[in-house]
């Protein structure tokens, strides 16, 4: 039978705030363990929190980025429930009256604009950092650092909208990529600053209801939220085919073996008794404070990409990938703006540029070639200093040293002969050193061209100008 | 109205004795008996009152002030180490 996966993600980003959300200490990150509580984030009796207005704001920010509603009314509420990472002995969450609902985020399936639903995304405090002993005398010990507890989340709530680990992987990039461009979240997987939940079912394609679900937990970077997300879909798969019955339940990604592992037993059915807050009040955001944080908005990835079609007559393809960083789409329109040719500009972004940063794992705002440098280098072509060949060991230069594009050239040699005479005397080698070629090429075998192209740019180490010596060798393959 | 009073205090991390079991079991009940009293009404159209005084929407700026010195929050420990809480391993 043929099924169909259905997959619904739940993100917590951190917001980007210099306090925490309920108290005024620190949320800087790496400092020494337990040096940035105090009687609110520890819990202690007596202490009141206090809502930072500042979180408040980043939330409304990603509520309208994501056409979501914002709530007139909204409540903090205590999901209670006892781990030791968490001191109060309750999160202060979101429950019946979440700060934004009913938005939406658009990605690109098989070039085809696919909308996922956002049903709720809502505030709440982050919880300590566990560490597990490893040593013999420490394997029987968790150890608890508080500095993270009380840093303010938001939580974003997907649709079961997505119907395939790469569906949801664009999604989470998109969804990253919003909170880069509002710069309220770094969305860094690996340190935990941007963190994925998934809810995932499979049903027998064309059916309405869902199947069963489980919830995979312990997923740290964009790459394995794909791959647990597909070994789970081919688990439940396998399981409905035996004819057994998927059981709902929280499942571990065990990144070593590359499997989800069911946390069954390990965990008591969960009953956290939610109920209002009564030390935070209401929130009660009104039309004017939404309409001040919605004219602060930045650009957003899609307005962006549709300027980019338009202002820069590129393709969608072109657009949709540079733009899916507000860094790159500044140094795109940096490069373009000292070499106004944006496809070009584009090509060799998507193509050398993504290619190396790719290889180094590097962020674009650490690219050693600056957008300035690039546009030079693309100005040399166009002058015909350089031949786009050349180009491309001038631009691993640059990458490699950081070095400017017209020293490169002039220090290695590389300028482009334009010579004529040049060109006949490497054209005339290849002709006499290959005869039997020059024979067959005559008789009709007019394949043959690009092999003595070949040999010229042999012999001119590359640099010769193509335009020129396919006129030349023309001439001289027709005598 | 009947409730489980071990579930109660199992979600609340308490021990109860048998005795303690019956005592808080039947006077949660009574509680419970006379909350149930205010379900008779009807409630519908009115929003839920979360807080007894009607006050919204009150802020602290997003500054940053001195934490607690580490020693300070280690010494409410049961046990530390190197500048952590020390607790029994957590099955992860």
């Amino acid at each position: 039978m043929e099924y169909e996966p259905v997959i619904g993600l739940e993100v917590h980003a951190q917001l980007l705030t210099r306090s925490k959300i309920f108290c005024g200490c620190s949320t800087t990150f790496g400092e020494e363990p337990n040096t940035q509580t105090c009687p609110v984030c520890t819990g202690q009796p007596g202490s009141l929190p206090v809502i930072n207005r500042k979180a408040v704001e980043f939330a409304i920010k990603l509520g309208l980025a994501t056409s979501c509603r914002i709530a007139p009314y909204s409540l903090f509420a205590r999901k209670n429930y006892f781990y030791p990472d968490l001191p109060k002995g309750y999160q202060i969450s979101m429950y019946e009256f979440p700060l934004a609902v009913g938005g939406f985020i658009d990605i690109m399936v098989d070039g085809k604009k696919k909308r996922i639903q956002i049903i709720r995304i809502h505030m709440e405090d982050d919880a300590g950092k566990l560490k597990h002993g490893e040593t013999p005398e420490t394997a029987s010990f968790s150890y608890v650092d508080f500095n993270r507890t009380g840093v303010p989340l938001v939580e974003i709530v997907s649709g079961p909208d997505i119907r395939s680990p790469e569906e949801a992987g664009d999604y989470l990039r998109k969804l990253r990529s919003i909170l880069q461009y509002l710069e309220i979240c770094t969305g860094d997987m690996e340190k935990g600053t941007f963190r994925c939940d998934a809810n995932v079912s499979v049903r027998p394609k064309g059916r309405k209801e869902f199947g069963t679900r489980t919830e995979l937990k312990n997923m740290n970077s964009f790459r394995h939220v794909e791959k647990a997300l597909e070994f789970e879909i081919k688990r439940q798969m396998a399981a409905l085919e035996d004819g057994e019955e998927v059981v709902q339940e929280t499942r571990l990604w065990d990144v070593d073996q590359g499997v989800t592992i069911s946390m069954r037993g390990k965990e008591e059915a969960h009953d956290y008794r939610y109920f209002p807050d009564p030390d935070l009040v209401p929130l009660r955001i009104d039309e004017n404070w939404v309409g001040e944080v919605r004219k602060k908005l930045p650009e957003l990835p899609d307005e962006k990409k549709e300027r980019f079609i338009r202002q820069y007559e590129i393709p969608e393809y072109d657009a949709e990938i540079l733009t899916s960083a507000r860094a790159m789409a500044y140094y795109f329109e940096e490069c373009v703006s000292f070499f106004p040719e944006p496809k070009i500009v584009s090509n060799w972004m998507m193509g050398d540029l993504l290619r190396e940063l790719k290889r180094d794992e590097k962020e674009i705002d650490h690219c050693p070639v600056t957008p300035k440098h690039l546009a030079e280098m693309l100005s040399m072509i166009k002058k015909g200093t350089i031949s786009g060949k050349i180009a491309k060991d001038v631009f691993e230069e640059m990458y490699r040293t950081g070095a400017y594009p017209e020293d490169i050239v002039k220090d290695k040699g590389w300028v482009q002969i334009l010579d004529e005479g040049e060109i006949e005397r490497a054209i005339q080698k290849a002709i006499d050193a290959n005869p039997k070629q020059v024979e067959d090429y005559r008789k009709g075998k007019e394949k043959l061209f690009g092999f003595f192209v070949g040999e010229v740019m042999k012999q001119t180490h590359g640099k010769a100008n193509p335009k020129l010596v396919n006129e030349l060798l023309k001439k001289k393959l027709k005598a | 109205m009947k409730m489980d009073i071990e579930k109660v205090a199992r979600l609340a991390r308490l021990e109860l004795s048998e005795e303690e079991k019956v005592t808080f079991g039947s006077q949660l009940e009574q509680i419970l008996t006379y909350m149930e009293q205010l379900n008779r009404l009807d409630t519908s159209g009115l929003e839920p009152t979360s807080h007894a005084i009607p006050v919204n929407n009150v802020f602290r700026e997003d500054e940053v002030k001195p934490s607690f010195p580490q020693e300070e929050v280690l010494a409410i420990a049961p046990d530390e180490e190197d500048g952590h809480f020390k607790v029994p391993r957590i099955i992860e």
